[in-house]
């Protein structure tokens, strides 16, 4: 740390009541806003979890434009913040920008790949916790016809729902699948009204179980599905006990997880590639009081049984990155 | 008829305006539990206290240059564009399609022609509504703005399955090469020894960003087609019996307003991500429209309009990055400002006008009395 930038922070920590000390780690979130319900809000919590643990102080921010992901980025960076943890795929390029300038700060980005020697690149295997959900979905259809709910109709949310697809057709090779996607501007990844619309269209298609993976959209799924007497699946978080007794289950994708440990190692975090997947508990689906009456014996052990599978390397399921494309599912 | 001395309506009216828009936003930081001095202090010395501040609200005031020039151009014409953000989203498909087609050798080149192709796809992405609204009479106010949803799915659909790079997870185009990257305001003013902030994304977009509130104001104010758009805009009637023809003038404004629009994309997508992504515009489109109301229409009003909000932005960011305002009530904050500039005029207008009359009453008056 040159003058300047010790300069700098002293007079930014003067600045605020809550000022920044030094190795405090930092938490961003991505546009969706803090509050989803889903990936973002599963972030905070894990950060939450280490406060309360540590009794440690962390620092936050919810971005509101492009431009700040970078801005964000050096500021933690210089007021020493460490390690800096970032939620969301779209911080590759600011962060492959960044990362070389403060060699002494650990980064941790969630969902994507950034190789650089003080950045923790955590990838989850979506399409694995999505086949799970799948299969149970087929097997609690009367209808024989599912639904998927995406937020935009990005490559993340395609290999969400390219999974799901892969393990309805597992149990029901005849299933019909509905997808569609809430909307093209970033508002898609919280419009529960038309996540509410989008439900009620797939019902009147004959879907029976809805599957949302649209952030705080979901909200207005599972809602919707409640009301009209469907099943919904929740995605990221633990989302069942939002409707107890109508939402079949969750795909959990442990970002929490990877927030915690990552401030739990602080700034003697291991960097490199992490993939959390079905092997390391990374991702998996919910099963709670909420909805332990909606998954028969021979459900869940199907899917448990798929599962370990899986996390063995018996049964791949496709991922939709890999060649940008779904044997199961056209987009 | 003037009612009001010039300096009322260009002082008076935005700074009593904004000044109700500060005391409301002071009540709102009181009501969470916040300091409204800290916190104004703040959002001072983060966007104007360092040449980093200095650099990012540049950076967002020539994103609102462009949209605020854009909407006002369609104001002189008597047309409301609210289509300027997907008219900037189709812009950023030029810069970057310019961008990526071309091995450009040099980034002068690159800019010249990246202006250029923003222009013309904003430009084009403002034909249809501006055709609908002449020959067929649909409201551009609504064509304009369901072209936005347009764009963003266009755009969306692009870049998932045309531009974005093979395996990546990011909807984005890859990189720009390093020879089209705009120099920075750090670079531009090294040799003048100004030691600006390399951090700050503003770039020699701003100096385009100026030349164009000049351009504007030749046009609109110095050429004869300038006076046209303003004859069309204050009466089309009038207009039209003088012999200028309404389809043409329309076209010709929306067209201008939209290629300004799709320019602001030199400015974010060339010089600032160096990549097209898919939420590049992020609302600038509409901002561009409280700019331009603010401004009053007026190159130099849109000119220190767009520092003003690129302040609210960057002082904004500042508050999220270092206090627990949530970012919903920033927003409350930057929403404030725009709903006392821009929709809430005549709330100020009308009494001082009633002020400035009472005192012309009494000074005509006075005046004409020996006559009477």
């Amino acid at each position: 740390m040159n003058f300047t930038q010790k300069l700098f922070s002293a007079t930014a920590a003067i600045a605020i009541a809550a000022g920044a000390a030094l190795a405090e780690p930092a938490l961003i979130f991505d546009l969706g806003g803090k509050f989803d319900k889903s990936f973002n809000e599963a972030a905070f919590n894990g950060a939450e979890r280490w406060a309360k643990e540590t009794g440690g102080k962390f620092l936050e921010i919810e971005l509101q434009s492009e431009a700040q992901r970078e801005q964000a980025l050096r500021r933690f960076a210089e007021s020493g913040a460490n390690p800096i943890v970032m939620a969301g795929f779209a911080f590759a390029d600011a962060l492959g920008q960044v990362a070389a300038d403060y060699p002494d700060t650990k980064f941790t980005i969630i969902d994507m790949v950034v190789d650089a020697p003080n950045v923790r690149s955590v990838v989850f295997n979506e399409h694995e916790g999505s086949y799970l959900v799948g299969m149970l979905a087929a097997k609690a259809s009367k209808s024989g016809t599912v639904g998927f709910i995406g937020g935009m109709d990005i490559p993340l949310i395609r290999k969400f729902a390219c999974g799901y697809a892969q393990g309805v057709k597992s149990v029901n090779p005849d299933a019909k699948i509905v997808a569609n996607m809430t909307g093209t501007t970033p508002a898609a990844w919280n419009d529960p009204v038309k996540g509410s619309e989008l439900t009620k269209a797939q019902i009147s298609q004959g879907a029976d179980v809805v599957y949302a993976a649209a952030g705080g959209t979901g909200v207005g799924v599972l809602q919707t599905a409640a009301d009209e007497g469907i099943l919904s699946i929740g995605v990221d978080s633990n989302q069942n006990y939002m409707h107890s007794g109508k939402v079949l289950t969750s795909m959990m994708k442990r970002v929490d997880n990877a927030v915690f440990s990552a401030f739990s190692d602080g700034t003697d975090m291991e960097t490199g590639f992490m993939v959390m997947g079905l092997a390391n508990g990374g991702v998996g689906y919910s099963l709670d009081e909420h909805n332990a009456d909606l998954i028969s014996a021979s459900m869940r052990d199907a899917v448990d049984d798929a599962s370990d599978k899986i996390a063995g390397g018996k049964l791949a399921v496709h991922n939709y990155m890999d060649d940008d494309n779904c044997p199961a599912l056209d987009f | 008829m003037d009612v009001m001395p010039k300096w009322a309506e260009v002082v008076l009216i935005p700074f009593i305006s904004l000044a109700l828009a500060a005391i409301l936003s002071v009540i709102v930081i009181l009501a969470i539990g916040e300091d409204p001095i800290a916190a104004v202090k703040l959002m001072v010395s983060g966007s104007l206290g360092s040449t980093y501040g200095w650099g990012y609200t540049l950076y967002y005031a020539t994103n609102f240059m462009f949209t605020g020039l854009a909407v006002a151009v369609a104001f002189h014409a008597g047309l409301f564009n609210i289509g300027g953000e997907g008219q900037a989203m189709l812009g950023g498909l030029g810069v970057a399609l310019v961008c990526l087609l071309v091995p450009w050798p040099h980034w002068t080149l690159a800019l010249f022609a990246a202006a250029v192709g923003a222009a013309l796809f904003g430009a084009a992405w403002a034909t249809i509504p501006a055709y609908l609204q002449a020959k067929r009479g649909s409201h551009i106010v609504i064509t304009t703005i369901m072209f936005n949803f347009i764009a963003a799915a266009l755009l969306n659909y692009i870049l998932v399955n045309v531009l974005r790079p093979k395996g990546s997870m990011d909807p984005a185009t890859e990189r720009f090469s390093e020879t089209v990257h705009l120099p920075s305001l750090h670079d531009l003013l090294a040799p003048f020894g100004i030691n600006f902030s390399k951090a700050a994304p503003a770039n020699v977009s701003l100096i385009i960003a100026v030349i164009a509130c000049i351009l504007v104001w030749l046009l609109i104010w110095r050429t004869a087609l300038g006076l046209e758009i303003r004859s069309y805009g204050k009466s089309g009637r009038a207009a039209r019996y003088a012999g200028i023809g309404s389809l043409r003038i329309t076209m010709i404004a929306m067209l201008i307003s939209g290629g300004l629009a799709g320019m602001m994309a030199i400015n974010n997508v060339m010089g600032e991500a160096e990549r097209l992504v898919l939420n590049a515009v992020e609302g600038a489109g509409f901002i561009g429209i409280a700019v331009a109301l603010m401004g009053r229409s007026h190159p130099f009003g849109i000119f220190l309009a767009a520092i003003l909000f690129g302040f609210l932005y960057q002082g904004g960011a500042e508050l999220a990055l270092w206090t627990k305002i949530p970012r919903e009530l920033i927003v409350v904050i930057q929403a404030l400002v725009i709903l006392f500039t821009g929709a809430l005029d005549n709330m100020v207008r009308m009494p001082l006008e009633h002020i400035f009359l009472a005192i012309q009453r009494s000074r005509s008056a006075k005046i004409t009395k020996p006559v009477d």
